[in-house]
């Protein structure tokens, strides 16, 4: 009853074809189809954000959605958007401020934060708080984080050519 | 965690999904945002032999005002309605309650026909329908219909859409220069499930009296419904401390339950301090428009 599904995708900026069971999850595609395991799976649920990727530029979670519904999309993980150095301030940041610990969480936040600052150029200190509260982390009380992005948030403001050139 | 095997559809317009559901019915369910339905059929919760999935249907999202109606097509994402320019200045009350909704990662992909559908007691969208009388356009493939919301939504989780119709389009009256609105609720976290919230619509007359109202709890047992008790104490008179202080003390007496998020208690009290607040808001906005 459930026939496999063909899927054409731009992954990280890279054409892939196959074919596709239509209840693998988006996360397992990733992780055990294309051995992108830096989308980490957490809740498989929706409500704790690891599994945050980029699906036509805005972020999503891959565990809510189906690698069958990919065909004609465009996906972003953190391993291409690591490599394309859009996000290189914020992982410093994050690295500087130990916005870190055991690092489970750290892939989804790096994405949200990424979409957030995009979404929300000049954001204050509660706008952030907000916006990263759509994921969790079990080890930083979060507040390392928040100084992290609001680091960035500014910097960014303070040289709007880097926004321009995206 | 993984879903049961389903076998996946995905129509590129509304006819070809009102056709598949003609001939799956209740063994067929809509896939559109799959911010709700996707972690039931994770926990197994739900199981469908047939997914007919609609986001390949361009022709369901937009964003139009058409002779002071608003019309939402089924397919809108949250994050669209957020960042509208024409739901801010024709639904304001629609655009402040999207603040409320969920986290960005689920406003990217949630739909508002979706909300609808899905019925849960919590959601905000219920809430502000009712508040500002929106309706939705139910078809199937031989009818078509245009029903109230408060006629649509029936309950918890519970509607009026037969096996075989979708919401294809949302309608909201547009705001016109004489009414105020508010929203407020309470959540644990921003972006989580709302305990309680409150939607409020206020129509004033030419003399600053409330010609109308509504006043709408969200969180309650059956879902988003109207505090008549509270709107009669405003409606006749204007926003004196005196009427904002008969409608809270009647909101503190709605029938609310108790679960594991808060008391029934906690609930009614919501309810009461929440309605204050958009009062007041209310207030401080009739005063910035000069109406």
């Amino acid at each position: 009853m459930s026939g496999e599904i063909k899927i054409a995708v731009t992954v990280n900026g890279r054409q892939v074809d196959a074919t596709v069971s239509p209840r693998l999850l988006l996360s397992d595609f990733l992780r055990d189809s294309l051995r992108l395991t830096a989308t980490h799976v957490g809740c498989e649920h929706g409500v704790c954000g690891a599994c945050t990727i980029l699906f036509d530029g805005q972020a999503a979670r891959s565990c809510l959605l189906f690698a069958a519904q990919l065909d004609g999309h465009n996906i972003w993980t953190l391993e291409g958007l690591s490599a394309s150095g859009d996000i290189a301030d914020l992982q410093d940041a994050f690295s500087r401020h130990h916005a870190l610990q055991c690092g489970y969480c750290t892939p989804g936040m790096l994405i949200v934060a990424h979409d957030f600052l995009k979404a929300h150029p000049s954001p204050t200190a509660a706008d952030i708080q907000q916006g990263m509260s759509a994921n969790l982390c079990r080890c930083t009380g979060y507040w390392h984080i928040l100084d992290a992005v609001k680091e960035v948030a500014e910097r960014r403001g303070r040289s709007p050519s880097v926004e321009d050139s995206e | 965690m993984k879903p049961a095997p389903f076998e996946y559809l995905s129509p590129k317009t509304t006819e070809a999904a009102l056709d598949l559901l003609a001939t799956h019915g209740s063994d067929a369910r809509i896939l559109a945002g799959g911010q709700s339905l996707v972690p039931l059929l994770n926990f197994r919760m739900a199981r469908f032999k047939y997914l007919v999935d609609i986001n390949g249907i361009a022709e369901l999202d937009y964003i139009k005002l058409d002779n002071d109606m608003l019309r939402i097509g089924a397919l809108t994402r949250y994050r669209t309605i957020e960042t509208s320019a024409v739901v801010a200045h024709a639904a304001p009350l629609l655009a402040e309650a999207t603040q409320h909704v969920a986290h960005l990662p689920i406003r990217t992909r949630g739909t508002i026909a979706g909300s609808l559908a899905h019925a849960d007691p919590a959601g905000e969208y219920a809430a502000v329908m009712l508040a500002l009388d929106g309706s939705v356009v139910v078809k199937s493939k031989s009818d078509h219909r245009t029903t109230q919301i408060g006629e649509f939504i029936q309950g918890m989780f519970t509607t009026d859409l037969n096996p075989d119709e979708m919401i294809v389009e949302v309608l909201v009256p547009q705001a016109r220069g004489n009414q105020v609105f508010g929203f407020e609720e309470f959540a644990r976290r921003p972006g989580d499930l709302a305990v309680v919230g409150i939607a409020l619509r206020i129509d004033f007359d030419s003399y600053d009296g409330i010609e109308d109202a509504r006043i709408v709890a969200l969180g309650g047992s059956n879902g988003a419904s109207r505090i008549a008790a509270s709107e009669v104490e405003i409606k006749g008179h204007g926003l004196t401390v005196d009427q904002i202080e008969r409608a809270c003390r009647a909101a503190a007496e709605v029938d609310m339950h108790s679960d594991i998020h808060a008391t029934a208690e906690l609930r009614r009290h919501l309810c009461s301090a929440l309605l204050k607040r958009v009062l007041l808001k209310a207030q401080r906005r009739e005063r910035e428009a000069g109406t």
